[in-house]
């Protein structure tokens, strides 16, 4: 196999890395375990010539090498571990024209650390309407690199750009600053006592709050090296910083012309407005319900449509195929399961489509801006507005958006109240509960049906603040009132990015969704059909009823159940069921619950694996909704099981419990501590018990 | 000596000094340093966070670390 190069995408928020990285790699993507925005490294293919192939790597964008967060941390930790299996052969700095001169810093910094780099000027198109003029060649010359002009409204660069990276062995890796000249004393120190260290390499580690694995920072700290305080090493990064703006500045008085008559305007306009005091809210609150309504409207189409395929498919598989057992799992199980979180599709889509256009667009650092404060009542940052908002998505990109947040305490209380936001994985449990309990009729024009779905949402987004106010109060941890956000330009978002974004993101939760689909039902299925002793190997003998005066038909049902309740998993169920009867639930909704902590959406499909193996019924072409084998359940009293008590007990159940594993792994990485995981799975479920024992309790 | 925080709506000043401890490293590196001028833009309500153009860059802050910032008021 040929050489495989690869390439870093380094850049500034909101440069345009993400756009170079969908330029150059089209669908070629490795999508990221986890949906997000560019929080993760994301990996993509680009062909060269002859055979070669350039790994490419969307990294988070960062405004210097100085780590002040966690998703700057990521870049740090790639650039200066050269044993990295991700190491880059070379660096493509992607920087916005309309603001070099701060991007310029990044670029120099890297430059340093002896990587070679290609600079790309991005957003070339809007040179002309900002009255930018470049000399490249000069550049080039005192930047000691390759320019490449960018834009993600053509493609011609991107031949210029490949060229680079194939002959990436050509380009300068000298470095830009002399470190020494910050301080020659302290860093001529520093240079005898590591002779075989990068001077500008260890002075990146000696800054950060992280240790990297090759040069570590204790073993920096055990020589008889003098020490400096954090006061006077922020002194020396804030002379670094000085020097590079020094520098840049004269190279740039040479090589950029800006005819500063030209439009400012645009923004401005737009600001007044989306940052009124007034209008500012009123706008937020409007685009809130815009995206809430259309969900619901527009989703619906796609939805019935994709209900419909696999109602035909599941009956498909049913006429067939042999019927019996095996056919029984595929159709009930695994289709109707698949089919439970594939129905979602077109509701995700299109969220994940509008969270994607409000950051794209520049809109989301407006509405942090303007709810920062009141965020800050809640123990909160206006920061965490956004993992809220995605977290009405699924939880785990959101708490993967949380890297931003600077004060450590902020940026906890958000990944800890996140979960609480009604995601995606509960929406089919609720429809389907709603649809059972709730009558489908309206009041004042409304219908409840609507309003209940409505009340949930409203409920998680309460909870999730009033337990921010609780922790705030709690937790014993120093607040650094930290905030520091760059205000972006607006700008019109590419539908062909929003695409590869949306695309990229119902695919990863179809499929990690689809994987524990498929593995639940098949445990379920086996410990549903299999069990010892007499009464599950003769279950006729057991059936209470005269059997000369029933039907052959119930005969058998009766036969299924008694089968089914002496099962393995019917000895599970009835296990736990002492520990959910007072919430008003059977044992078949104890394993729903039970199965469901391995993800929520798997809820539905358990349900279809435990009572289509009950419903013993292979008349074929006549494959029974879910919903309305639920609503015949009784217990062994004859009464329903599903009633209005127990059905909104288990809707208060989803809505508080935490009953996700990959939420409580991603909380586990980026919390780095079992502590907060755990902590946040008792309680949660503590409190979403006792909700629903109470709710319960009363209503019945 | 004026702070950042006393700016109005519109107005303008020059940076003088950012030394204190607490400011972060990321705002001097958007170009919060001294010598640079600086115009508010936007001030959110109840004392909320500032919007500010510093250096070509649009960034907000909070207002206890604009307290922290001497500047010298330009017309
Ligand atoms: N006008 C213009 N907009 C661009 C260009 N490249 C990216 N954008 C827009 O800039 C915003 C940020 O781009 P993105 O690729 O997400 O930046 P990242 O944060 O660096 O990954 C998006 O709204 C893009 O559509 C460009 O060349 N010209
Ligand atoms: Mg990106």
């Amino acid at each position: 196999m040929s050489k495989q190069i690869k390439v870093a995408l380094i850049g500034n928020p909101n440069t345009g890395k993400t756009s170079i990285f969908n330029s150059l790699t089209g669908l070629n993507q490795k999508i990221a375990n986890y949906p997000g925005v560019t929080v993760e490294k994301k990996e993509g293919v680009c062909r060269l010539s002859r055979g070669t192939k350039a790994h490419i790597f969307d990294l988070p964008g960062t405004y210097s090498l100085n780590a002040s967060s966690m998703d700057e941390n990521l870049v740090v930790e790639l650039l200066l571990n050269k044993n990295h299996k991700d190491f880059p052969d070379l660096a493509i700095i992607v920087s916005d024209v309309e603001n070099l001169k701060r991007n310029l810093i990044l670029f120099t910094q890297v430059k340093d650390l002896e990587i070679p780099t290609v600079l790309a000027i991005n957003m070339s198109d809007r040179m002309k309407y900002k009255g930018i003029e470049l000399n490249i060649e000069k550049l080039e010359k005192e930047l000691d690199t390759k320019i490449i002009l960018t834009t993600n409204r053509s493609k011609e660069w991107v031949g210029d750009i490949k060229n680079l990276i194939e002959n990436y062995k050509e380009l300068s890796s000298k470095i830009f600053l002399d470190t020494s000249i910050i301080e020659p004393e302290y860093f001529n120190n520093l240079k005898k006592i590591f002779p075989n260290q990068k001077l500008y390499k260890l002075w990146v580690v000696i800054c950060q709050d992280v240790n990297f694995s090759n040069v570590s920072r204790q073993e920096i700290e055990n020589t008889d090296f003098e020490i400096k305080s954090k006061s006077q090493l922020k002194r020396l990064q804030q002379k670094e910083t000085i020097k590079r703006y020094q520098l840049i500045n004269n190279i740039l008085n040479e090589g950029q012309i800006i005819d500063s008559s030209k439009a400012q305007g645009f923004r401005a306009k737009i600001d007044k407005i989306l940052t009124h005091k007034i209008f500012g809210y009123l706008i937020f609150l409007m685009v809130l319900m815009a995206i809430f309504q259309s969900i619901y409207e527009w989703a619906s189409v796609p939805m019935d449509l994709i209900d419909s395929s696999f109602a035909s498919l599941a009956d498909w598989v049913k006429i067939n195929f042999p019927s019996g057992a095996m056919t029984n799992l595929l159709a009930d199980g695994i289709i109707t399961g698949v089919g439970g979180i594939v129905i979602f599709i077109p509701q995700i889509a299109f969220l994940f489509m509008f969270i994607s256009i409000l950051e794209e667009s520049g809109y989301m650092s407006r509405v942090v801006f303007l709810t920062d404060k009141t965020m800050q009542k809640f123990g909160l940052s206006g920061k965490s507005v956004v993992p809220l908002i995605s977290g009405v998505a699924c939880a785990i990109p959101a708490i993967m958006a949380t890297r931003n947040i600077e004060s450590w305490k902020e940026r906890l209380i958000t990944i800890l109240v996140t979960p609480f936001m009604t995601c995606a994985a509960r929406l089919p449990v609720y429809l389907i509960i709603i649809a059972l309990v709730i009558p489908d009729e309206k009041i004042f024009g409304l219908n409840y049906q609507a309003i209940a779905l409505m009340s949930l949402y409203i409920i998680g987004f309460v909870t999730a603040l009033l337990s921010s106010l609780v922790l705030t109060k709690i937790l014993k941890i120093k607040k650094r009132s930290i905030f520091v956000m760059e205000m972006p330009n607006y700008k019109f978002p590419r539908i062909k990015d929003v695409f590869y974004t949306v695309f990229e993101k119902s695919k990863s939760f179809v499929v990690e969704a689809g994987k524990i689909i498929l593995a639940i039902s098949v445990i379920l299925w086996v410990l549903a059909t299999n069990g010892i002793g007499d009464k599950f190997e003769n279950p006729r003998n057991y059936i209470t009823e005269n059997v000369q005066e029933i039907s052959q038909e119930e005969i058998q049902t009766l036969e299924a159940s008694i089968k089914l309740e002496s099962s393995f998993i019917g000895y599970i169920g009835k296990g736990i069921e002492p520990l959910f009867k007072p919430l008003g639930y059977d044992w078949k909704i104890g394993i729903g619950i039970i199965t469901s902590f391995a993800a929520r959406e798997v809820f539905v499909g358990t349900l279809a694996v435990i009572y289509n193996i009950d419903n013993y019924d292979d008349s074929v072409g006549k494959k029974e909704e879910i919903k309305k084998i639920m609503a015949r359940e009784t217990d062994s009293n004859g009464n329903k099981i599903f009633t209005l008590a127990s059905g909104i007990s288990l809707l208060l159940f989803y809505a508080f419990a935490m009953q996700c594993m990959s939420t409580l792994a991603i909380v586990k990485k980026e919390t780095n501590s079992w502590k907060w995981p755990i902590l946040q799975f008792i309680i949660m479920t503590a409190l979403a018990y006792f909700i629903s024992l109470i709710s319960f309790q009363i209503l019945s | 000596m004026p702070k950042l925080s006393d700016l109005k709506k519109g107005e303008k000043g020059k940076i003088v000094d950012v030394s204190s401890q607490e400011i972060p490293m990321k705002l001097l590196e958007m170009g919060c340093l001294p010598g640079n001028s600086v115009r508010l833009i936007q001030q959110a309500p109840f004392q909320g966070p500032i919007y500010l153009e510093v250096n070509g860059s649009y960034v907000a802050i909070r207002k206890e670390t604009a307290k922290l910032i001497e500047i010298e008021l330009s017309k």
